[in-house]
């Protein structure tokens, strides 16, 4: 059967069709939708974990007993799993293992564009990367042959324009596992202690060594020649855009990325006049070519930086370029928080209140955005409770009342809890925000420990945020309504003049949220324009349910769209002149 | 089946549908027999960003992005994003766009201004340009929410596809309860002219 399947969603049915017993993961785009498709198939115990390396080792706990299992996540994502994935290297699988990892080139929606084929080469772990959606599911499958043959988990890279664009592909049937999960015991093989991991070492060795010679004779590195003028060597979604813009040329497709089969790539350039290597971000494969000695052209003339498309292929190899429409400079559209949102009103305080914000990674990262402008920091998950421990180690007393720290439910879940035991172990004294807002909403609304469902969508215990704040030695914990922004600047003040750690929790849900009965809207206001004076006061909360019309009355006017409003109110109370009420 | 590829660039604000409207191209397509690939960036863009969506049909496809300068079709949901993209369009390209202008962050606190008559500008540069009342023709047709519909029905016209590809695609794609109403958006926009 034929269907249109996202890179994503093929690899979800290629591990459904693999006989996948257990998926595990942590939402990051360009990743998320793998785990929400194996959902669908109940065959797979799918779950959310609180964080991509706990996310590693539930795959490793499953394979360990014999069961295939699905690990996804982020390139950022797969920093945080690495001490595993390193050890994992050595000790192999018993079922099979594989950990997705989607990079993204172009940081559509990341902090950083690494490549992740770096650590396929670190952990010596083999890698392959599809070229399309059907590649994604072909690929997924052998990736569990190769994890069970050679006894190693197996990565599968996707950059976001293959995890997030559909083409055809074929479905197949579910192959049913023959081995049974149970525990079999193999303390040599999974237990690393220096001793066997020594041992182990060598096993890893002689199998990259295999690996790289079985690879010239597996059918996903592939040949194809054409014109021997122009050779290229490629992988991924580079080699869709090689075929666009060099129809002529010969190529050499790689589906295993790492280890490199390096006969066949010396067979390969044996055959062409000129060889080139077409990838994205680093020059992976063009080192490791260079190094065994072959001439080969590749990062002169194809940035390190930033994703390939079919133009930029075209004009690396001198190729004229369309003819193109140009346009004037138009206003920018960025993202921003939705009306309605409940970090609105922590951000224009923390604004107001002059605050120094380490910053983390969720929706409320666009908190740095005019007008709010309240976010001075954001490196990765969960940091910025530590950036603010190591702010306020250094800082004056004076300075030091200006550090607050802003967390989502699920980033503190994730790796922010960590750096909050040290604030309060080593006696930080900042003010940490955790915006809860129930769900982990920057990646699409996911359930997470706190928002009380699985995955699954089972009802689950929701983690009682304030209690677990002061079993980890916080004293004072405040929770506020973020919607009442005298509340806000009250408490917020308050906590900030403390000269120990604080903890304020946000308790208003996103506007999101898929569950019915999490959130409510209020009723949309709407602007009393002969009582509006044209201050531009509600102008600062960047709502996008409010518009300033220039036209209406000699100094403008606010207008709030109807259609858009959901009822919060921070605006009105923003409004000296009580033009801001609810609609008739 | 010729070799060539066409080529059809979707672009508006994030919520407006534009997903969708792909999705049952891209559906039409592969239900016609040809290949298809289709790309688009969301993550981010969900929370009324610019939004573009590619998507590609032929005998085989290689690439799932439009290159610059090879959009046959450009199908704008509203006024500035689809001027901000005619750089995908090939000289002499299609648009057809919706009569809507919904303001970015910058506009509507008024540190910048909406840029006038874009519409026209549209029209002067790619003279083959329909432009729809989309939004008014949904509300006809029984739900503001279908402009995306009669948009569609508008650019079908524009594509040599057979129009039981279309409503078989249609009928997969849309959720039961709407799909009355949208059935009659997207005949209402292969209507026009």
């Amino acid at each position: 059967m034929k269907e249109i399947l996202s890179g994503n969603e093929a690899i979800a049915r290629g591990a459904y069709e693999a006989g996948v017993k257990v998926a595990c993961a942590y939402p990051g785009t360009p990743s998320t939708e793998i785990l929400e498709n194996t959902v669908r198939y109940r065959e797979i115990d799918s779950s959310w974990a609180t964080n991509e390396k706990v996310a590693l080792e539930v795959g490793i706990g499953a394979s360990f007993v014999g069961a295939r299992s699905l690990v996804t996540m982020k390139h950022v994502g797969v920093n945080v799993a690495a001490d595993p994935l390193f050890t994992l290297s050595y000790t192999g699988v018993n079922g099979g293992l594989v950990l997705v990892c989607a990079d993204d080139p172009e940081l559509h929606s990341s902090q950083n564009e690494q490549d992740s084929r770096n650590y396929a080469k670190f952990a010596k772990v083999p890698m392959l990367e599809p070229g399309d959606s059907q590649e994604c599911l072909e690929f997924t499958k052998l990736a569990y042959e190769i994890s069970e043959k050679y006894d190693t988990p197996v990565l599968l890279r996707t950059t976001t324009r293959i995890s997030h664009s559909k083409s055809v592909v074929n479905l197949g049937e579910r192959t049913d596992q023959v081995r049974e999960a149970k525990i079999e015991k193999n303390a040599a093989k999974f237990v690393m202690l220096p001793g066997n991991a020594r041992v182990r070492h060598v096993v890893v060795e002689d199998r990259t060594v295999q690996l790289s010679k079985d690879g010239c004779c597996m059918p996903i590195n592939r040949v194809e020649m054409r014109d021997t003028k122009i050779g290229v060597i490629t992988a991924g979604i580079s080699y869709q855009h090689v075929r666009e813009a060099l129809p002529e040329a010969s190529v050499l497709k790689l589906g295993m990325v790492h280890p490199l089969p390096f006969d066949l790539i010396r067979d390969f350039a044996a055959k062409v006049e000129k060889l080139y290597v077409v990838e994205e971000l680093d020059p992976f494969i063009e080192e490791q070519v260079k190094a065994i000695g072959i001439p080969v052209v590749g990062k002169e003339i194809i940035s390190i930086c930033g994703e390939l498309t079919p133009g930029r292929v075209r004009k690396a190899f001198g190729l004229p370029e369309n003819a193109q429409t140009t346009v004037e400079k138009l206003p920018g559209r960025p993202p921003n928080m939705c009306p309605g949102c409940p970090h609105r009103g922590v951000f224009y305080t923390l604004n107001q209140l002059k605050a120094y914000v380490s910053g983390d990674i969720g929706c409320y990262t666009l908190g740095f955005m005019p007008p709010l402008s309240a976010m001075d920091t954001c490196v990765c998950m969960g940091a910025s409770i530590g950036m603010a421990t190591g702010a306020v180690k250094v800082l004056s007393p004076e300075e030091r009342k200006k550090v607050v720290a802003v967390i989502g439910d699920s980033t503190f879940l994730h790796t922010g809890i960590n750096g909050l035991m040290d604030m309060v172990y080593n006696k930080g004294a900042a003010t940490v925000i955790i915006l809860d807002n129930r769900i982990t909403a920057m990646t699409g609304r996911q359930e997470n420990p706190g928002s009380g469902h699985t995955l699954m969508d089972d009802p689950a215990n929701a983690v009682d945020f304030e209690l677990l704040c002061k079993a980890i030695g916080v004293k004072n914990v405040r929770t506020i309504n973020p919607l009442d922004l005298d509340e806000c600047r009250t408490v917020i003040s308050e906590e900030m003049e403390r000269p120990e750690t604080s903890v304020i929790i946000t308790d208003k849900p996103c506007v999101l949220i898929k569950r019915e009965g999490i959130f409510k809207a209020g009723a949309p206001l709407q602007v009393v324009e002969e009582s509006c004076t044209g201050c531009r006061a509600c102008l600062k909360i960047g709502c996008p349910a409010i518009e300033w019309i220039p036209a209406s009355g000699k100094k403008g006017k606010a207008h709030i769209d109807p259609l858009l409003c959901n009822g919060c109110d921070v605006c009105s109370q923003l409004c000296k002149f009580s033009a801001i009420q609810e609609a008739k | 089946m010729s070799d060539k590829v066409t080529n059809i660039v979707l672009v508006g604000v994030g919520g407006q549908g534009i997903l969708l409207a792909a999705e049952i191209l891209s559906e039409t397509f592969m239900l016609a027999g040809f290949d298809v690939k289709k790309s688009e960036i969301h993550g981010m863009s969900q929370r009324g960003g610019s939004v573009v969506s590619h998507v590609r049909y032929g005998k085989e496809v290689f690439s799932p992005m439009v290159p610059e300068g090879e959009g046959d079709i450009l199908f704008g949901f509203e006024l500035m994003e689809s001027y901000r993209y005619l750089s995908l369009l090939k000289p002499g390209g299609t648009v057809v766009v919706n009569d809507l202008c919904i303001a970015p962050p910058s506009v509507l606190v008024g540190q910048e201004t909406y840029p006038a008559d874009m519409a026209l500008k549209i029209q002067e540069l790619c003279p083959d340009c329909l432009l729809v009342d989309g939004q008014n023709l949904a509300i006809e047709a029984g739900n503001a929410r279908a402009a995306n519909t009669v948009l569609l029905g508008a650019v079908s016209k524009r594509l040599d596809i057979e129009e039981k590809y279309w409503v078989e695609a249609i009928e997969k794609m849309v959720p039961k309860k709407a799909l009355e109403v949208n059935l009659k958006a997207f005949q209402m926009g292969r209507g026009l002219k």
